[in-house]
């Protein structure tokens, strides 16, 4: 229980309406987007400022108070379900852009920050950033660094470490912690921004993030590749990389992802077809016709039962509405839908799509694959009830499959999602028990009361 | 009901539908209230784990829930945009019903819903009481909106610069009215809604011209009540299914072939919550229920298309500029922001501009404006500034309630923008 004195300092420091205690207001921050169960905080508190930010951790640290720092609450490991009892302390009120510099080519923001209106206001400046996560109409940059967020855009581009320059942040005891810096380079100091890249809430809290930029590609082509079986997919994907072409997207749908994106959002896919490719190349006009030309030979070569090229900026939206639409249609089947995102080195894919389906047949489960092919970031997404008990013994039984499949592939359990709760039991099963206690001595060390985001990543 | 038990079990009838949403939180992204507040518990998935959290005993406040589920504008941009298909407005309106019957009406709400409401006559002569006595209390705050403003009513109103009630409704200066079957062949049943018949008068007027213009023959029974929309929004029920019962009853036995209003609001109560609601009604009221409710239209979309706008009509370069704000409860809900358009377009004194955010939600929300002004306000000015960056003059729409809503942010900001529905401005231009 959190005494009425140390609210009333919260209230002072916060302002009434950015201190909720109301059963009502803490249940609508007892989850996110992981399939879990909700867990009640006794506390919400929202600080608009950076002061406002550093005392509120402060006072949480000399009550011993748990914190669990939640931006849009979109990810999908549990991750900002909070400790019973503890406290969710929102970073959303502070979601100022701060700076877009065009000279040198970087933009400091606030941590609450959406990510798609970041995007917007750096296109707005004739620049680019490239992460682009599937909630980005939502989710915030802390959020996105917390995670180390990827997207479609991953292949070429890289993820959402590749852009972090640097950052402020506040160590558990409230102190304002400074590295990286505006510069192409940097050597001063450990690259503790690279340390908070991915630590989930766990080793500080982000008060100000310095992103790099980059210049938009100048020109870009979509492309669909529709194959009768999946090995010729998965080939096309190797040889495309294995001819030095980066596309900037390379996405695949297997059959039963692209039946449900056709009875959803009748796109005029086959619906016989094995696996479709969704391809992306970008850059100078004439090194993108080139390299189109080529992918076209590639897929060809391959056995593609039908190529198209959009020709327009309408013809290019339709091509990725089929991917756009992939989750949708899915999600709409069955009343639970879990999205995972085990990772396998790409030459691996035609083996981990076979595991899949294997895994499926198994279990007696339905799973559409769809995800990042050039990436090897694969979401199998198991449709399910869990409030059917057996069925969800089942489900447990086969993301349990699923990611013995990936590490035995030489993959890793979590592309982009993170560990948080969901996958916290089976981060031994990869990096081994010395890295985990390694990482717990520098938890231990940068928050020794155990006050941030206690339980997650690590396990207790 | 009293029982905690009760209502738990009344709310897992639910639960087949909240399973359906996934906890994404893309909901954030276009939830007008959210965006305003930026709290969870007003945005689609908190008030679906809210109403989860109680049915599983995670919390007992009950009228804590309820209260957070009240603050909605009910606008349905959550599900027009749920990438699982999650019916919100189903479940929002369904659950404050349940927790209605749980926690009681509230006395102010039971007064207006249960005393005047639901017996359209009272409703009617109270309203008229007001159209005497209004000018009493109220200045011209703008005349080019015809609104007004109260010192004296302030307490009352608040900052609110109200659109006046009419002097004589709408219905009660035509009297009910059937027309023969002209030109087109069509007959059309006119259900009016209050808004026009107690304070846009005109727009009534605008829809029987194009109509008779088109050769439609009209039906328009007097004896027409709410379509309920308030009172099932309140949770309750009983005041609903009267005024349901009330329309079956003017509207049930005729054959006409669409029943064609010029509220946004009205049409989709009538098409989508009516049905939602018809287990509460017998076998051939529910029957009654389905057949309005698939014959229920727009006034825009069924002069488009019944195809009484010509296809070639000329795309106008009128004189006058004009945008249009997209009525969430045709666009979101009934996916109709088409016909509206073609109508100004085909309007020879109307120059067509889109605004930024067309379809952004006024804020209006109904009694949500009445509850939580600031805050609707604070939404319709975001609304506001798109219509006058804009540069049009005259903003159109399809809803009087969102019509009010404008002409209370325009006004208050003193813009020289006035606000039409898309009927008007196409009628007035008819020979
Ligand atoms: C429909 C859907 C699609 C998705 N698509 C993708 C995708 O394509 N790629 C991808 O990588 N992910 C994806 N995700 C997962 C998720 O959106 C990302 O992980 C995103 O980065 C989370 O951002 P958020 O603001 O919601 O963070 P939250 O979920 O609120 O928090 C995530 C983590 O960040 C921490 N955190 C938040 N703010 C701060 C702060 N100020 N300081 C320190 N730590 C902080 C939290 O404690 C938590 O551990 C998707 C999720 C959904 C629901
Ligand atoms: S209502 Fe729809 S958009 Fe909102 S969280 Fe649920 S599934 Fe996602
Ligand atoms: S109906 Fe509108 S206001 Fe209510 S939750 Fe949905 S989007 Fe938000």
């Amino acid at each position: 229980m959190i005494s009425k004195t140390l609210i009333r300092e919260f209230e002072t420091l916060l302002g009434a309406e950015n201190v909720k205690t109301q059963e009502a207001d803490c249940m609508a921050y007892a989850y996110d987007a992981a399939v879990l169960p909700p867990v009640m905080p006794s506390i919400v508190l929202r600080p608009s400022d950076s002061d406002a930010l550093g005392k509120t951790i402060r006072l949480c640290n000399d009550n011993r108070l748990p914190v669990t720092v939640r931006g849009a609450g979109t990810n999908l490991s549990g991750g900002t379900i909070p400790s019973l009892g503890g406290v969710v302390l929102l970073t959303t009120g502070m979601n100022r852009i701060l700076e877009i510099n065009e000279a040198d080519l970087y933009a400091v923001v606030q941590p609450g920050v959406v990510t798609a209106k970041f995007a917007a206001a750096v296109q707005a400046k004739g620049l680019f950033y490239p992460p682009d996560p599937g909630s980005q109409a939502v989710s915030t940059i802390a959020g996105n660094v917390a995670e180390n967020a990827g997207g479609l855009r991953g292949l070429k581009y890289g993820v959402t470490k590749d852009y972090v320059m640097g950052m402020d942040f506040f160590d558990a005891n409230g102190d304002l912690i400074k590295n990286g810096s505006k510069t192409v380079k940097c050597v001063t100091g450990f690259n503790l921004a690279g340390l908070m890249t991915a630590s989930e809430g766990c080793f500080g809290v982000f008060n100000r993030i310095i992103l790099k930029l980059v210049p938009p590609p100048a020109a870009q082509k979509a492309m669909m590749a529709v194959y009768d079986s999946e090995a010729g997919a998965s080939q096309t994907v190797s040889d495309i990389i294995s001819n030095k072409i980066v596309p900037c997207t390379l996405e695949i749908l297997d059959n039963f992802t692209i039946r449900a994106v056709e009875d959803f959002a009748h796109a005029g896919l086959p619906t016989d077809a094995a696996s479709l490719l969704l391809i992306e190349v970008d850059g100078h006009p004439a090194q993108v016709a080139e390299e189109a030309e080529k992918v076209e030979t590639i897929c060809r070569k391959n056995g593609c039962t039908r190529f198209q090229a959009a020709q327009s900026a309408e013809e290019r939206n339709k091509v990725w509405e089929a991917r756009r639409a992939a989750l949708s249609a899915l999600a709409r089947l069955r009343p639970t839908t879990v999205l995972e995102d085990a990772t396998v080195p790409r030459s691996q894919i035609p083996h981990m799509v076979r595991a899949i389906n294997e895994v499926a047949r198994k279990y007696s489960l339905t799973i559409g694959t769809f995800g990042h092919a050039g990436d090897g970031n694969l979401h199998p997404t198991i449709l399910t009830d869990k409030r059917d008990k057996a069925e969800w013994l089942r489900v447990e039984k086969a993301i349990d499959d699923i990611f013995d499949a990936a590490l035995s592939l030489g993959g890793t359990l979590s592309g982009e999602h993170g560990i948080g709760i969901a996958k916290s039991k089976y981060l031994a099963g990869e990096i081994g028990a010395s890295s985990i206690e390694y990482c717990r001595k520098i938890k231990k060390a940068v928050d020794p009361n155990n006050i941030l985001n206690p339980g997650k990543v690590l396990l207790s | 009901m009293k029982d905690i038990q009760q209502l738990t079990t009344m709310l897992k009838t639910l639960e087949d539908q909240m399973t359906v949403c996934m906890h994404c939180g893309l909901c954030q992204s276009v939830c007008p209230l959210y965006t305003q507040t930026l709290n969870e518990a007003d945005v689609a998935r908190g008030k679906i784990c809210l109403l989860g959290g109680l049915s599983s005993r995670m919390l007992d406040d009950v009228q804590g829930v309820k209260d957070r589920l009240d603050h909605c504008l009910m606008c349905g941009s959550c599900a027009a945009n749920c990438p699982s298909g999650v019916n919100a407005l189903e479940i929002f309106l369904k659950a404050r019903v349940i927790l209605t019957a749980y926690q009681g009406l509230s006395p102010a709400r039971k007064m207006i819903l249960r005393g005047a409401l639901a017996h359209p006559r009272l409703f009617d002569r109270i309203l008229e009481l007001g159209a005497k006595s209004q000018s009493l209390f109220s200045q011209p705050a703008s005349e080019l909106l015809g609104t007004s403003c109260s010192e004296v009513m302030s307490p009352f109103i608040g900052k609110r610069h109200f659109t006046p009630l009419a002097d004589v409704p709408f219905h009660k200066r035509c009297g009910s009215m059937d027309t023969p079957v002209g030109a087109s062949g069509l007959k059309a049943a006119f259900y009016y809604g209050c808004l026009t018949d107690k304070i846009y008068p005109n727009i009534g007027d605008a829809v029987l011209k194009a109509l008779r213009h088109h050769g439609v023959g009209v039906w328009m029974p007097i004896e027409q009540a709410c379509c309920g929309i308030p009172a099932l929004s309140s949770g309750d029920i009983s005041s609903f299914k009267k005024l349901v019962r009330a329309n079956l009853k003017a509207f049930g036995s005729r054959g006409f072939d669409a029943l064609v209003t010029p509220c946004a609001t009205c049409t989709s109560t009538i098409r989508e919550f009516w049905p939602m609601f018809a287990a509460e009604f017998s076998d051939d009221e529910a029957a009654d229920i389905r057949t309005l409710a698939a014959k229920t239209i727009d006034i825009s979309a069924f002069l488009v298309n019944s195809g009484l706008i010509s296809d070639n009509a000329k795309l106008s370069a009128g004189a006058a500029t004009m945008t249009y704000h997209d009525p969430c409860h045709l666009k979101k809900s009934l996916k109709i922001s088409v016909q509206p358009r073609r109508l100004l377009q085909s309007s020879p004194s109307c120059r067509f501009v889109e605004m930024n955010a067309a379809d952004s939600c006024c804020g209006s929300g109904g009694s949500f404006n009445l509850l939580h002004y600031e805050t609707s306000a604070a939404i319709g000015m975001r609304k506001r500034d798109n219509i006058v960056a804009s540069g049009a003059a005259t903003v159109t729409t399809s809803c009087p309630a969102c019509m009010m809503q404008m002409t209370d942010m325009l006004s208050r900001r003193k813009d020289a923008v006035t606000v039409r529905h898309v009927i008007e401005v196409y009628a007035a231009d008819l020979v």
